[in-house]
């Protein structure tokens, strides 16, 4: 998902037999559901965990800002642009929510930049897609938002307090985020022919990278049992990817596009769809870097960050100047 | 590097005359920047009519581990609450 490939920290999954005092008192007030503090006591592996998990959706929605953002100024009229302009901010919030998250854990903000100009933190897959007409905007609310809210969903249960109670603040303004996706998409399929053309060709596009949003399949996810016991995953890659494609493919009929895959076939048996084998291939080389954009995303964050510094250094330096101002003159009143 | 801005809790005062309550943190460089920020990141929807915002580094929190000593005492205190009084139902609301 937003945090497709997280490592998890850990030995494979104790019982809770095999679990020291303090590791088995935490692990039973996680299956009690009770919520895990900044301050208390936890695994080692719990707490990076986490911060991988926490900074990668953070990661996502700050770099998942740029190929929006690539339409801001060419959005077809200004309600759009404002709508637009709203949704990327909203996404620039987000980012922050899950920073500050990460953070009571006891890393910088400024370390988890740096690990991500560095290359060596993920963000999720879908962001090194271009955006190459307006109806990829379209398409990136109704599909990429909707997965990431399929996600999103669950984890306001997570076990630990400050991403659980981000989440519940993200997912309040997701919904708005899907919706207008869905609304670009069902205005450009009751155009001119040439707009649904357009909007199936996104469709065709973002199709099977959303699908891979949800991470590997799940024989061959490897991390996920013990983020399930930490109560830190709710789903598997699978039940959510299986809910996804059966939520979408009727909206997708009622707005008369065609969703890309032959193999896909309602399974009255499952009660759900079956559908077509994802290009794992495609999704690995992606995540190493080799995607169609992943340079130039990681080049456009590179130099906002150095193109900001003087801003963050001289707002800096007025604080002190002013805080010494201060200082100053309560001595001489004193 | 160069030196991160500190950090900041954000307390919001509802709409509803609601006590202020936290929301969460950000970094800022001083206080009028945090309160500008907060706005932004805080209440893009109308969340809020007032807000507090107060470093980080300045809040004193109780420990995790002191909670028994803590809060224990009160448990025993029963007679704290409405309910450990039997009132006879014809005596009517109270
Ligand atoms: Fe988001
Ligand atoms: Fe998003
Ligand atoms: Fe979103």
């Amino acid at each position: 998902m937003y945090a497709q490939l997280v490592k998890t920290d850990g030995h494979g999954v104790k019982s809770l037999d095999e679990m020291d005092p303090q590791e088995r008192a935490f692990q039973e007030r996680i299956d009690d559901n009770q919520k895990i503090e900044p301050k208390d006591w936890m695994p080692e592996g719990y707490r990076k965990t986490l911060i991988r998990q926490i900074s990668q959706h953070a990661h996502s929605e700050i770099v998942g800002q740029l190929p929006e953002g690539n339409w801001i100024t060419r959005a077809p009229t200004l309600e759009r642009k404002a709508i637009l302009l709203a949704k990327v901010q909203d996404e620039a919030g987000h980012g922050l929510y899950l920073y500050c998250a990460a953070e009571t854990l006891g890393v910088s903000r400024d370390e988890l930049l740096a690990q991500l100009h560095a290359g060596k933190a993920k963000y999720s897959s879908i962001f090194n897609y271009p955006t190459l007409t307006w109806a990829d905007i379209g398409a990136i609310g109704w599909l990429v938002d909707g997965a990431a809210i399929m996600n999103q969903v669950p984890l306001q249960r997570c076990s630990f307090g400050p991403y659980s109670r981000a989440m519940i603040r993200i997912c309040k303004e997701e919904s708005f985020h899907q919706r207008q996706g869905y609304d670009i998409m069902m205005k450009l399929s009751a155009g001119t022919e040439a707009q649904k053309a357009m909007a199936q060709d996104a469709l065709n596009r973002w199709w099977w990278p959303s699908l891979m949003m949800f991470g590997p399949s799940d024989a061959d996810s490897v991390h996920s049992a013990q983020s399930m016991a930490w109560k830190i995953k709710q789903n598997t890659n699978d039940e959510l990817r299986q809910k996804f494609v059966d939520q979408t493919v009727p909206q997708a009929e009622f707005i008369g596009l065609t969703v890309p895959d032959p193999d896909l076939m309602w399974n009255e048996e499952k009660g759900g769809h079956d559908f077509g084998e994802i290009d794992w291939a495609e999704f690995y080389e992606v995540l190493k870097g080799n995607g169609p954009c992943n340079a130039e995303r990681m080049a456009a964050r590179v130099k906002a960050w150095e193109d900001g510094a003087w801003v963050r250094d001289g707002l800096n330096a007025y604080a002190e100047k002013a805080a010494a101002r201060k200082t100053v003159t309560q001595t001489a009143a004193e | 590097m160069s030196k991160e801005w500190p950090l900041w809790e954000v307390f919001i005062r509802g709409q509803h005359g609601l006590a202020h309550r936290h929301v969460g943190s950000l970094h800022a460089p001083d206080a009028e920047m945090a309160v500008h920020h907060a706005r932004d990141v805080y209440t893009r929807r109308n969340e809020g009519v007032s807000i507090w915002v107060v470093q980080a580094k300045d809040i004193t929190a109780s420990a995790p581990g002191d909670k028994g000593p803590l809060f224990e005492p009160s448990n025993s205190k029963v007679y704290r609450h409405p309910t450990f009084y039997d009132i006879p139902e014809d005596v009517g609301h109270m």
